[in-house]
């Protein structure tokens, strides 16, 4: 396992779910995603009819990449936070940590300055529960990725074969 | 770095098909994009020029079948292959669990493939990436070409780990599965734990 992987657990999901729940909330906002820097979704909360969501945090996660990357040319510490602003729907997507980032989606029923308010009071804790998530990933007790690992040792064409089915 | 969500018993691993500009890395999406069934793909994005070029990336979501009770999810990437958006191939390359580095055979695209394939290896370690260990195959794309170089001569100048090789026809088909289904294959065996990074 590298030390990058990262692994979420049931624990840590269901409280990054708890906390995007109640941002959402709190912000009044219509969608509320937390992504890795990778662009892998992780948690969201709200509907989003009609939209890709691995799309969206592919998008996310290159736009902050790319204006990180931006920020360092010119001289910038890094990327804090980045806002689009839409005719109805407004996107803010700020970092947590170093390896999340945090999307929320809102219109007229919430504005920008609440929105930036909430974000800064949720991102301590979540945070803390990305910071865990890394912890647990990392930590070398792991007897159920122990399993899992030595079982995808030994997996062979037949195995690959199958998951492909007739599927492509 | 494969991420697997315990909680939706679910592993996903990123997949970036990387190459000099033109030989047929988008192509390649394109064609498992139209040959998978709806369930099992997402929408695929495309970043592009006006020109159909590659601008920043195109990404191609799967979900296959289950292994070992996970869902199998893939995340396959293409990089610009044109030599100024070298910034963007970085960016995409970060967090990377398998790379297929696609070989143009056109003779005059040689000192393409060995410069790309130079890119490669320098952005992965500065990724902090191992190119000696990230799941890797070598696709020698356009074997229908007329001016392809022999197979053999390629196979000497670019295939640098004994990694797996196929020979490709990417606008029908050809080899882009067997291609895929060997990144999926390594980037899966990989996470048996104490596998260093
Ligand atoms: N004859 C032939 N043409 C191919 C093949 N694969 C791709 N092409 C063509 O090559 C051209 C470039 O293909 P793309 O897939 O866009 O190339 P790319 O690697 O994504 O290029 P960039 O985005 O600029 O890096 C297109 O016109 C394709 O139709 C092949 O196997 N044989
Ligand atoms: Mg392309």
């Amino acid at each position: 396992m590298s030390a990058t992987d990262l692994i979420l657990h049931e624990e840590e999901f269901r409280k990054v779910v708890g906390l995007g729940e109640r941002l959402r909330h709190d912000a009044n906002a219509r969608y509320v995603a937390l992504i890795d820097r990778n662009g892998q979704p992780i948690a969201s909360s709200g509907e989003l009819p009609d939209v890709d969501k691995t799309a969206l945090a592919s998008l996310v996660a290159g736009n902050v990449a790319a204006t990180e990357t931006l920020a360092k040319m010119v001289g910038e510490q890094s990327f804090s936070s980045l806002y689009h602003e839409g005719e109805k729907d407004h996107l803010h997507m700020s970092a947590v940590g170093p390896i999340g980032i945090l999307v929320v989606l809102f219109d007229e029923r919430s504005s920008l300055g609440l929105v930036r308010l909430r974000v800064r009071q949720m991102t301590p804790d979540l945070e803390d529960v990305f910071n865990e998530m890394v912890e647990r990933s990392r930590s070398a007790e792991n007897p159920e990725l122990e399993e899992f690992g030595a079982a995808m040792a030994e997996i062979t064409d037949e195995d690959i074969d199958s998951l492909f089915g007739d599927r492509i | 770095m494969p991420f697997i969500n315990y909680a939706a018993r679910e592993i996903t691993c990123k997949l970036v098909y990387y190459g000099p500009g033109l030989c047929g890395k988008t192509t390649n999406l394109q064609w498992i994009y139209e040959n998978t069934q709806k369930e099992a793909k997402g929408k695929m994005v495309t970043l592009a020029t006006e020109a159909e070029r590659t601008l920043f990336f195109d990404l191609l979501p799967l979900s296959l079948g289950t292994i070992r009770g996970f869902a199998a999810r893939f995340q396959l990437y293409t990089v610009p292959g044109q030599i100024f958006y070298d910034a963007s191939r970085k960016l995409i390359l970060k967090g990377a669990d398998g790379v297929a580095f696609v070989a143009d055979s056109q003779a005059a695209r040689h000192e393409a493939n060995l410069e790309s394939l130079r890119n490669l290896q320098q952005n992965l370690a500065e990724n902090s990436i191992d190119f000696q260990t990230i799941p890797y195959v070598l696709q020698l794309n356009k074997r229908d070409l007329p001016t392809a170089m022999p197979a053999e001569e390629m196979i000497a100048a670019l295939r640098t780990r004994n990694e797996a090789v196929f020979e490709a026809v990417a606008v029908n088909g050809t080899g882009v599965v067997e291609t895929l289904k060997s990144m999926v294959k390594q980037s899966l065996a990989r996470l048996r734990s104490g596998t260093p990074a």
